[in-house]
This record gives C-alpha cells, structure tokens and sequence, in this order.
C-alpha cells in the first residue's frame, strides 16, 4: 500500500474550554477526495488548520505526504494548497497581480510567475477581468480567484475549507469542476463541507465529524445505505394524514415526519428493514388512505447524517456574499 | 537581482504546473511582500493624496487658527517650529496603515495563506514595512514641498536637512512595527480602526505643537518623554527650526539625535519579536 497523502492519529486541540478536535483520526489514500462533513463547531476548520500548518495540536499526530506538520512545517507547506474559508485574495490588487504575487513567493521567479498567472486566467476563464481590481469581482470569481491561487504551483494535497459557502449554485458547479480536474491530475484534496450534496457529489469517501472525533466513515454510498429505506406517501386528501402516517410508522418503525404543505407523509425505515412497495400501497389502502404518490427509495446523506448525528446538517442557503463573522473552531 | 543570477528555468511542456521551489529565500520573499504593498498603491494611488490629508488639516488649524495666538520662547516665527511637527505627524501616523493592515489581513484570511506558504515569517513583515517607508519617503518629500511654498526652510544646508528625512523615516519604520503588532494583536478590522483614533491624543502629548515648558508638570513630563517629542526636537535641531532649550528640559530633549537612536533602538527590539511571534502564531 502507497503512503497516505494525510494520515491523523489521535489529534487533539483545545482553544479556551472547547475541545475542537478530540481523537480525530483521518487517512487519506494519495489521488482521492476526502469530504470532511459536519455541523458548525464539528471540528472540521481546526483540522484543516492543523494539517496546513496554521495551527498546533495539543497532541496527537498529523502526517502529510509522510511528513510532520508540526516538526517538518517547511517541508509540508512547500506540498499543500490551501483555501480557507474567507476569499483570501488582496482586493485593492487585480486579479492577475494576485496570482503573480503567489507565483513569486513559490519562488517561480517573476517571468515565471507571469507566465504562470496568465496561464492560469485563461485555463479558468477569468481573463476578462484579470486586470480589473477584485474589488470589483462577484463573491463566485472571488472564491474561484482564491481557489486558483492555491494551484499556483499544482501542489498534491490540496485542502479547503468549505470551499463553497454561500456561493450561489452557478458558483458552487464552477468550483466543483476545478476540483474534479484537480483530482483527474493526481491531486489528492480534503475538504470540509456542510452541504451533503457537495460531499456526494465530490468525495470517494466521506467522513463525519462530531464534537472532533469521528462518528462514521466510508463511500456515501455506503453511508447512505447503512440506514433504511426511504419511504414518501403524498395524499390526495389532507385529512388522512395522520392515517397515512400511522401505516408508515407501523411499515418503517422510526417516528414519520409530518408535512401539511405538501400533504406528504416521510419516514426513513430502521436498518435491516425492508419495505416492499406492494405492501405499502396494500396497507394504504386498507386504511382507507388515498395516495395521489408513493415512493421507496434510498435515503439521502442528508437522512444519514440526521440518523448519525441526531441534528440536519445546514440546509443549502440562498446566495450570499456575505463574509462569515466565525472563524476557527 | 538574484533572479536575473538564476539559471533559466528548463522549458516545461504546456500545462504541466511549475513546482514550488523549497529552500529559504527570505529576500525574495521581503521584495515579493514589498512589491505586493507598492502595487497596491499604484492601484489606487488616491491613498497617497489621502495621508497627505491630515497633516495638512493639521496645519491648517494650529499653522492658521490657533497660531496667530501662540508665541514662541526665544520669539522666532511659530509656523517655522510646527513645520518639522507636521513632517512627524508623517512618522507617527505610520502607525495606523500598519495596524489596519495588519487585521485587514488576519481578517481575511491573507495572512492565513502567507502563513501555509514556505515564506519566511520576519521577511514577509518587513517586507511590508519597508514598502510603506518608500512610499512614506514620497508623502514626506511631498509635505516638504508644501511647507516650501509657504515659506518654511531648512537652515542648516541640504547634509543635515536629509539626515533630518532620515531620521523621520526610521521612525515611520519604527512606528509600523508597532502597528502590525497592534494590528495582529486586536485582529479585527473594525476594531482597529477604532483604535486608529487613540494615535492623535499620542502626537498631541508632546512637542510637535506647542513647546512643553508652558504645560502642567505631569503633563509635561509625559510629554518630554514622548518619544515622539525627542524625534520632533532632533528633526527641528538639523532643520534649524530649534527653540532654545526651557529650564528643566530633560535628557531626551537636551540630545535628541542620541536620544531617537535609542528610542528607535528600544521600540524596535521589543516590538519587532513580538509582531512576528504573534504574525507566527495567530490562531494557533
């Protein structure tokens, strides 16, 4: 087996009186995405920030590409990119100036830095505004800015830090096709995420964070088939919804949500249930319960984070500019 | 300069990414940061006119209002005193761009980025501040040519006027030392715009506006021992614009050239540690 591009054994950190990481244990096989998912305060920036080398841990051990984060600091920054959760592009400066700046502290020397900017601006489709001050930039270019500063030298591990946050859904697409290209290259990447879909759609394997140690780990599709099936009854009469979900619960055996909005009744079945899509329109319909709509299916990520950590993750929010007040935790 | 030495880089086939080159350069480094500084102002090269704004209003209040009713001891002319005063409001204010910078980036997240890089910690900071000395050095040459033109002159011929210069220089390095410590300590943006504020009561204590001898004593003895007033007092020795020394005037005023050395010397050796220990360990 190759050595892990990120391997965390038993880290721990503390700041004040908030245990931020408390046993977290992590490995990272090199070429993969590792999607970090938790709620806020779950740990996840502070590990990030361990392994970029802007934070210590109390103790424990964070290896990246074989190399100690604490003992051999230099050695991992010169092979990691990272982007955290703010923009951190200098906004009085054009885009271009941003990248060549980044370009000239790896060293590239100032016509390499050039050339490497405008290779770049073009690659990622901001040539247009390369010399306009990122002022002026929408919050999605900024973070793709951001985002391809860290790429300035194409380092192989890669992480960042809820790298679509309050993006809007055009933004998010754009910066999820940069990092899919990243890893058909070879790049290893850690992120950290909120957004089940994002480590969905991202991650070979997604790892859930709670009060900074691991709760479960695996494929999603795993982690989505660990717990039940997901069962929809939508009613054609609102007055039969508590019937409805008398049948669903005695089908499922987990506690039926509810929603009069909709006329929809829902339920995740316990693990190890089956529920046959005969059987639950027999039962409907022996109740007397008209079903405009019945769906099995398999759970979101979303039900299998509820299931495992007992609270929804942040739903998607509506697109926003507005820079995070919180920071590390 | 080191670039130009370096052999030239191999061509590497198209879209294959350069690698970081590993090892120390803290020179690059100083010169990328210095350079990252300078091109933020000739983005916006309007930030130049505005430092000029408040030594400027400065004079204007205490050079025209309140000047026609201040004499002097020893009787010269009072604008010939204030002059020098306002070439230090120039030093002094250093301060301020240091510290809001200095959160700015924290805030941001820039000094996150610089720190995740294999750039060295004390070049990136002084990079910083010896690009704000350049650009210091043209705001002061600036507010030179305009006491010029309103009749103020340096009277001990050009050697000693440019050692004055210099030493107002070097406490603008000194001063945004202080300020980036501020600045990484308070690690908000807006709360060390608020804390901007607290510079102006600190150049007031002093000798840049009227000589001490006329203050109460606790007041004058801060204000003697501002260092703010040995640079203003050794500014005015080589420009020729001193007043006669007061009864009871202290060491610092008495050899203010020594006097700012040391100030200089002391600020710098407490203030440099501590801004890149803390610019080293923000956050950890």
């Amino acid at each position: 087996m190759s050595l892990p591009a990120v391997e965390v054994t038993d880290l721990h950190k503390r700041f004040g009186t908030t245990q931020a990481l408390d046993g977290l244990e992590l490995s990272v096989p090199p070429g993969t995405v590792c999607g970090l998912l938790g709620p806020n305060g779950a740990g996840k920036t502070t590990a990030v920030r361990v392994l970029a080398t802007l934070a210590a841990p109390d103790s424990g051990q964070a290896r990246v590409v074989g190399y100690d984060v604490v003992r051999q600091a230099d050695e991992v920054r010169s092979r990691i990119g990272f982007a955290g959760q703010h923009a951190a592009v200098e906004e009085g400066l054009t885009g271009r100036d941003n990248l060549h700046l980044v370009g000239r502290l790896h060293h590239l020397g100032a016509s390499g830095a050039r050339q490497r900017a405008t290779e770049l601006l073009e690659r990622f489709d901001l040539t247009e505004a390369a010399d306009r001050l990122v002022r002026t930039y929408s919050g999605g270019m900024r973070r793709r800015l951001d985002l391809i500063a860290s790429l300035v030298v194409r380092p192989p591990v890669l992480f960042l830090d809820e790298p679509t946050t309050g993006l809007d859904p055009r933004s998010r697409n754009d910066i999820w096709a940069i990092v899919r290209e990243l890893v058909s290259d070879g790049t290893t990447v850690l992120l950290t995420t909120q957004y089940l879909d994002e480590a969905d759609q991202l991650a070979d394997d997604v790892v859930v964070v709670d009060h900074g140690r691991v709760i479960a780990s695996g494929t999603p599709e795993r982690l989505k088939s660990s717990i039940g099936t997901r069962v929809e009854v939508t009613l054609a009469d609102l007055g039969q919804l508590d019937d409805a979900a008398r049948v669903v619960a005695s089908l499922a055996g987990g506690e039926p949500v509810l929603d009069p909005d909709t006329r929809s009744v829902s339920a995740v079945s316990e693990p190890g249930r089956r529920i046959l899509l005969p059987q639950l329109v027999r039962e409907l319909d022996a109740a007397g319960v008209a079903a405009q709509d019945v769906a099995l299916g398999h759970p979101s990520l979303d039900d299998a984070f509820l299931a495992l950590t007992g609270s929804r993750p942040a739903a998607v929010p509506a697109s926003s500019d507005v820079p995070k007040e919180t920071v590390t935790t | 300069m080191t670039a130009a030495l370096a052999p030239a880089a191999p061509p590497r086939p198209t879209g294959a990414p350069p690698s970081s080159r590993a090892g120390s350069h803290p020179l690059a480094d100083a010169r990328t940061l210095t350079l990252r500084v300078l091109l933020y102002y000739r983005r916006s090269p309007g930030l130049i006119a505005a430092s000029l704004l408040a030594p400027l209003a400065m004079l204007l209040v205490f050079g025209y209002i309140f000047g026609s009713a201040i004499s002097l001891p020893g009787g010269g002319k009072y604008r010939d005193y204030l002059m020098p005063g306002m070439f230090i409001l120039v030093a002094v204010n250093g301060i301020m761009p240091a510290m809001n910078g200095a959160a700015r980036d924290v805030g941001r997240g820039v000094a996150d980025r610089l720190r995740s890089m294999p750039i060295s910690r004390s070049a990136a900071l002084l990079g910083q501040t010896l690009a704000d000395v350049m650009v210091s050095t043209v705001v002061l040459t600036m507010m030179v040519g305009v006491g010029l033109a309103l009749g103020w002159r340096a009277h001990h011929g050009l050697g000693d006027a440019l050692a004055a210069m210099g030493l107002l220089l070097l406490f603008r390095f000194t001063t945004n030392w202080i300020g980036i410590y501020l600045g990484l300590l308070v690690g908000r943006e807006d709360m060390a715009g608020q804390l901007s504020v607290l510079v102006f009561p600190l150049s007031m204590v002093t000798n840049v506006f009227v000589t001490t001898g006329g203050m109460p004593g606790w007041l004058r003895f801060l204000a003697d021992w501002n260092p703010i007033s040995a640079v203003a007092a050794a500014a005015r020795q080589l420009f020729g614009n001193a007043v006669p020394l007061q009864p009871g005037d202290p060491w610092p005023l008495q050899h203010p050239i020594p006097a700012t050395l040391a100030w200089v010397a002391l600020l710098l050796a407490v203030f440099f540690p501590l801004a890149v220990r803390k610019f080293n360990s923000h956050g950890r």
